[in-house]
């Protein structure tokens, strides 16, 4: 698929670029001229993926979180959440609803909807290395519109 | 802060405003955890009228919420849910654990 348009974003892992974030993925998939309920989506998974960044993958200390998106042919968005935290130990586990091992604050329920909520995902993950996110979303194409 | 609230006939009623995520969830955790311990109500109703974008943070929010209820004896009850924090909740099965009046206000 033809790359239409992308943006590259690194910023620190402090909890206020959350909404940060979600702001820039928003704006950025304006283009694609989504639904207000295809905005939400899209928000809500690159709010789970960046604040498990914060959360798990530097839980004592603060590291470069990287967002990528792009805007393939088709309508579709092309997003990837990166961190060189400290991976994910068993992701087949980390993927199971309710698993956390964050504690009474987290559900174990972030995956669960970035998975719901997107058209294609997939994690990759090293120990001691980092994590990346992958994960895409068609935008229905709606009447009017080139 | 993003929580107002009112008391009625031991009726405990927060409404949540703004953002629900990770940076924003601790302290309306502790306020809403705050307001329960010390009216010890009936009923808890937690409003989401005026929240704009919630996250799974948010799901944490309303088992803590139901938890302190649950130990009281207590109802906890969700309303006025927008589709976007309504869709969160859903998908962690909440509508299953508490009940929930004029959810998805479109
Ligand atoms: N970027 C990451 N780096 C390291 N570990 C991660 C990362 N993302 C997820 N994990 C691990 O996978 C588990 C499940 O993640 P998930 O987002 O589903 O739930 P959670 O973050 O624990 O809770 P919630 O997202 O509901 O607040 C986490 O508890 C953590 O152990
Ligand atoms: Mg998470």
């Amino acid at each position: 698929m033809k790359t239409e348009n992308y943006m590259n974003l690194e910023f620190p892992s402090k909890s206020a670029n959350e909404s940060f974030a979600r702001a820039a993925i928003a704006c950025f998939a304006a283009q694609l001229d989504p639904t207000l309920d295809e905005v939400g989506d899209i928000k809500t998974a690159v709010s789970e993926a960046v604040t498990n960044c914060i959360v798990h993958a530097y839980p004592d200390s603060i590291g470069p979180v990287i967002l990528r998106a792009k805007i393939l042919s088709g309508n579709v968005l092309d997003i990837v959440i990166k961190d060189r935290g400290r991976g994910i130990e068993d992701i087949e586990q980390a993927r199971k609803p309710m698993f956390t091992t964050g504690g009474e604050e987290r559900s174990g329920m972030g995956i669960t909807i970035m998975e719901s909520f997107m058209t294609e995902f997939s994690i990759s993950s090293k120990e001691g290395k980092g994590t990346s996110i992958h994960m895409k979303r068609k935008i229905v194409r709606r009447g009017g519109k080139k | 802060m993003n929580v107002t609230s009112f008391v009625q006939d031991r009726q405990l009623t927060v409404a949540l405003y703004g953002e629900i995520d990770h940076h924003s969830a601790r302290e309306i955790m502790q306020t809403v955890s705050e307001k329960i311990d010390l009216y010890m109500p009936l009923r808890c109703i937690l409003d989401f009228r005026d929240v704009s974008f919630m996250d799974s943070s948010g799901i944490a929010v309303v088992i803590n919420a139901l938890r302190r209820m649950n130990t009281l004896k207590g109802k906890l009850l969700l309303q006025n849910i927008p589709p976007q924090p309504y869709k969160v909740l859903r998908a962690a099965g909440i509508e299953k654990l508490t009940e929930i009046r004029e959810g998805c206000t479109k």
